[in-house]
């Protein structure tokens, strides 16, 4: 993984693995049932493991998941 | 904040030193640094103190303290002699686990990772979440006021000792801390805010008088490791687990603050490092300390002590803390739970 803002794009979207995807320079995310979330930090960590207590955002809770 | 109160001969010479009272000579500090055994650096409230005292001239400073004290060569000398000390207990203490991060197979990144997950400290979120009285959620605010009220002011020393992607990647974390240029949301604000709603003093170094040794300690490697350009890797590798073993325990945290019934905006501080810290643990692990060594593989071992440093006096502090509230069952209630730290 690379660090994002890279090679002329201006929005990366950066796979963390076994974690989230960083996303930079967004301003809010639009989950699944079509809410948008007001994205409030330079970098936000969206949940790719869908079991965050903090949807769409990514809360750490990926790191319980069992890894092998 | 005024030269804190000092609590034995070594902090009582840096005190009489800065204030002009008492040129401090230097053989003697030495002497009575060395009387203290290794096992007893960490937990030395003496000790402790005086590095403290002798590394906030660079940070906020003191009233009562002529700001040209920062770079006396007798200060900086004094400063040397604890830090040797303290450097070289660390060391000592984290030889086995940074040796078997070494020998560990894959990124940096995910080992740090794998590191901090397999590490079983003293539960303090678990306890707060649970057990703990209202009295000693306000104790261990009292405690972390002496980090989180310059939270992340160490870690901005290094940024100009990383260059490239790293660089990017901690200016990009520090941003984030510092507010993303919002005064308010500056996380010290925050956690200001915080303490004054639960009933404490917000000013930084209200309570440097009353917090533990090893309280000082944490805060003291924290400066050895940032204000040394030879030791950035460890520096950086500090923060990869202290960011690495924060979010989930803010969570629990946050619980426990609500339960006690303090006020939100105490939670508010916490509630805030669930998401930022998810975010942050990822920059710190992988952009920065992954970054860092592929650039310099010769970082490797300082990533990793850095990395062990940060859970080893963590468990400590931890260990104290609970060991303070309460010997019963509660405490052995909480040991079943994963690895955590608190809000960076
Ligand atoms: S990816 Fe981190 S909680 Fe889901
Ligand atoms: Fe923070
Ligand atoms: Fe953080």
């Amino acid at each position: 993984m690379t660090a994002g803002g890279a090679e002329g794009h201006e929005v990366v979207a950066e796979l963390c693995p076994r974690g989230p995807m960083l996303l930079r320079g967004v301003s809010a995310v639009r989950d699944e049932h079509g809410e948008l979330h007001e994205a409030t930090r330079p970098v936000v960590a969206v949940c790719m493991c869908h079991r965050s207590q903090r949807l769409p955002w990514c809360d750490g809770t990926h790191k319980a998941v069992r890894r092998d | 904040m005024l030269c804190p109160r000092d609590r034995g001969p070594l902090s009582a010479m840096v005190r009489l030193a800065l204030l002009g009272t008492e040129d401090l000579d230097l053989e003697r500090f030495t002497r009575l640094a060395d009387d203290v055994p290794a096992e007893g650096v960490l937990t030395d409230a003496d000790l402790q103190l005086a590095l403290w005292t002798l590394y906030e001239p660079h940070y906020g400073g003191f009233e009562d303290v002529p700001a040209d004290r920062e770079w006396d060569p007798r200060l900086l000398a004094a400063r040397g002699v604890l830090e040797r000390r303290v450097e070289a207990e660390l060391r000592r203490r984290t030889g086995d686990a940074v040796a078997a991060g070494l020998a560990a197979e894959g990124p940096l990144g995910e080992r740090i990772f794998d590191v901090v997950a397999a590490d079983d400290g003293p539960k303090v979120a678990a306890y707060l979440h649970r057990h703990a009285t209202s009295e000693q959620v306000v104790d261990f605010l009292r405690e972390r006021t002496i980090f989180h009220l310059k939270e992340s002011d160490p870690q901005a020393f290094v940024l100009p000792r990383l260059q490239g992607a790293p660089k990017a990647a901690l200016a990009e974390l520090l941003y984030d801390e510092f507010g993303g240029g919002r005064p308010s949301r500056l996380h010290a604000s925050m956690f200001a805010d915080g303490v004054a709603a639960a009933g404490l003093d917000p000013r930084y170094g209200a309570y440097v008088d009353d917090v533990s040794a090893t309280t000082l300690a944490v805060n003291n490697a924290m400066s050895l490791l940032c204000l040394h350009r030879r030791l950035r890797g460890a520096a950086m590798g500090h923060l990869a687990a202290f960011e690495a073993t924060s979010s989930v325990p803010s969570r629990k945290i946050a619980a426990g603050i609500r339960r006690v019934g303090l006020p939100e905006v105490v939670a508010a501080y916490f509630d805030e490092h669930v998401e930022a810290d998810a975010v942050h643990e990822q920059l710190a692990a992988r952009t920065i300390c992954g970054g860092l060594v592929e650039q310099d593989p010769g970082l490797e071992e300082d990533v990793l002590l850095g990395v062990a440093v940060c859970l080893h006096l963590d468990a400590v502090a931890g260990a104290e803390l609970l060991d303070r509230w309460n010997h019963g069952p509660a405490v052995a209630a909480v040991a079943a739970d994963g690895p955590e730290r608190v809000a960076s």
